[in-house]
């Protein structure tokens, strides 16, 4: 089983190796174009030019200049913006992050208590009018885009309904410190989780009801039936548990993706400082070195996130351990 | 007696219509007999079981008639009282022991898992016992077999495994679904061995479905023949075998190869297919098949009639 981990993470290595290399070639390789000038942004002078060229080595072999970004991406963290004077790209990078993994984690949370609720409860129930409710209720979340639900909670927390008892307690958009204000962290996050959450509530109850109704057509349900289990132990021992494998993976991959920046349109809505607000604003002024930066990070985190998920694997199902 | 059953129907309401699975099938389980149960697929032998336990769960089935198990009625019993009969009083065995057992316990887990639903014992005690049963269904070194998952075990092992939680509470009635029909020849020969052995070891009474008359001739005291949903023979063993008086059972005794003697060239089949169950012909459903058919036939629906070897035959009983 060790083992089995080690690899995994060896594996792991090797993929983030292959996607710097790639995005490197993507941004510096493309024939016809001069990283140097891109970097520089436009209308700049030719001494700032030469300056870029001199710092990220574009005089050198092409080997040279990939480790010399990476040099500056992870060794010494001096990459410089230079669309935006003289800003370190790194530290910034890294100011963003503690606001995007508060917003999913928590978001994340609710997500998987809600949807394992109602994806029991509706599979348990299933074909009666509960079920069918439920259902609809995941249908209307889904369908329900991010960037309308954000800007329909701001105007009744933030505007219309501000002043009423129900969302006094909402305090002005923006992100707390946790360290500071852990309240404040909390209060503020509240309506932002819930937005992000919907659409994964709705989306996971229904994939986990039709997983748990699957599993229940199982022979070893019948099993379980026949060694006089109750009901409700067969449901949640028998059929939950080995649905979870399905649930797990959907849950690593779209963890990953929002960790790594897909939570722009909430970040954007409700003003949080946040990863995926970070690209947004480096691909407006194309700023090549907090795109580059912002890509390995958020391809850092899928693959990492899919590389967890294997391990939960190994963990939920005994048949993978052994193969 | 330990189970009657009386004039049992199991229909399923689907698009095409009403499928009638089984229909009139009467029948009683005596103490510590093993009562073998033959047709072929959808004859209606694993349904007719799965009544038994209540274990028909198919919101589109009607289930009608008299299941009574030590006299207490199990159609329409609340599945609260079934649950406590069902693994305690009446265990079954399924067919295919490769997607019998839930992938992500352990053999022992699943087997304890069993104990602690009916008995009142501590998860050491109820794991000591699983050891204890693995032991017993002939599975090396018990006390590793316990912590090994389903996939680790050949098939052989794992209805060994089925085997052991089936017999956990000791019950009185033991239902086996074709038990060897997944597993290859020499393993199924010892399965058989140990469900003799189990037998005599435990006094069940067993209810042993398959399609092999083979198996059934080595461990069945009674058998009973099912065709398209309905008993058509019922009698002891060595009676069936050297008498059979439905033209179903001779055809199917016939279409077995004999051991000694000249082989025929062809193995004697029966011609025709089974009947669908969704359009039954009016009369007796083996007519269009059978070779000693008469025009009364096709008129009504032959009764089993007769107490130690009966029949649903008109031809056959010389009515």
């Amino acid at each position: 089983m060790a083992y089995a981990i080690l690899q995994r993470l060896a594996q792991m290595v090797f993929v983030m190796f292959g996607i710097s290399m790639l995005v490197f070639l993507i941004f510096f390789g493309t024939p016809g174009v001069d990283p140097a000038a891109r970097i520089a942004g436009r209308n700049a002078s030719p001494e700032v030019l030469e300056a870029v060229r001199k710092s990220f080595g574009f005089d050198q072999p092409f080997y040279v200049q990939y480790f010399t970004m990476m040099k500056k991406i992870f060794v010494t963290g001096d990459l410089t913006s230079f669309v935006n004077r003289g800003w370190k790209v790194v530290p910034a990078v890294l100011d963003t992050v503690p606001v995007t993994l508060s917003l999913v984690i928590g978001a994340a949370v609710l997500w998987v208590v809600f949807s394992l609720i109602i994806g029991v409860l509706a599979a348990a129930y299933r074909d009666t009018w509960i079920d069918k409710v439920l259902m609809i209720l995941g249908l209307i979340g889904i369908s329900m885009p991010v960037y309308w639900l954000g800007e329909v909670m701001n105007l009744m927390t933030q505007s219309r309904f501000h002043d009423s008892w129900l969302f006094s307690w909402v305090p002005p958009l923006g992100y707390k410190n946790l360290s500071d204000d852990p309240k404040g962290w909390f209060l503020t996050l509240v309506i932002p989780w819930i937005t992000l959450a919907i659409l994964y509530i709705g989306l996971y109850g229904r994939v986990l009801r039709a997983a748990i109704t699957e599993a229940l057509q199982e022979d070893y349900i019948r099993t379980a039936r026949a060694k006089g289990l109750s009901e409700t132990r067969i449901l949640l021992r028998h059929a939950l548990r080995t649905s979870l494998i399905g649930f797990v993976t959907l849950f690593g991959l779209d963890f990953g993706a929002l960790v790594g920046g897909s939570a722009l349109l909430t970040e954007v809505v409700f003003g949080l400082q946040g990863v995926g607000k970070l690209t947004f604003d480096a691909l407006q002024n194309l700023d090549l070195p907090v795109i580059m930066t912002t890509v390995l990070y958020a391809s850092f985190f899928v693959v990492m996130a899919n590389a967890v998920v294997d391990m939960v694997y190994i963990l939920l199902d005994p048949r993978v351990r052994t193969s | 007696m330990i189970l009657e059953v009386r004039d049992l129907a199991v229909s399923f309401r689907t698009e095409q219509g009403l499928v009638r699975a089984i229909d009139g099938v009467s029948f009683e389980v005596f103490e510590g007999e093993v009562l073998g149960i033959v047709g072929e697929s959808g004859s209606g032998k694993t349904v007719t079981m799965l009544a038994v336990m209540g274990l028909i769960t198919d919101p589109n089935s009607v289930i009608e008639g008299s299941i009574r198990y030590r006299g207490r009625e199990l159609v329409g019993m609340r599945q609260r009282e079934l649950q406590h009969l069902r693994g305690r009083e009446i265990a079954m065995i399924f067919q295919d022991p490769m997607t019998a057992l839930t992938p992500v316990y352990t053999i022992g887990w699943q087997i304890a898992e069993q104990i602690l639903a009916h008995q009142k014992v501590s998860k050491s005690a109820a794991w000591d016992k699983a050891i204890g049963l693995l032991d017993e269904v002939g599975i090396p070194k018990p006390e590793e077999a316990v912590h090994r998952y389903p996939h680790q075990l050949s098939g052989g092992m794992r209805q060994r495994a089925v085997i052991a939680m089936a017999l956990t509470c000791n019950p009185a009635l033991l239902v086996a679904d074709e038990p060897t029909t997944a597993l290859d020849v020499t393993v199924q020969a010892q399965i058989l061995d140990l469900l003799r052995k189990l037998r005599k070891a435990h006094g069940s009474s067993i209810v042993f479905i398959t399609h092999d008359l083979g198996v059934m001739a080595e461990l069945a005291d009674r058998i009973m023949v099912m065709y398209a949903g309905r008993i058509v023979e019922r009698a002891t063993a060595a009676r069936l075998f050297a008498e059979p008086r439905h033209p179903y059972t001779r055809a199917l005794l016939d279409s077995i190869p004999p051991l000694d003697g000249a082989r025929p060239r062809r193995l004697r089949s029966i011609a025709g297919a089974p009947p669908s169950l969704l359009n039954l012909p009016k009369g007796c459903a083996f007519a269009p098949r059978c070779p000693s058919r008469l025009s009364v036939c096709d008129e009504a629906k032959p009764t089993l009639t007769g107490t130690a070897h009966a029949v649903a035959c008109v031809v056959a009983s010389g009515r």
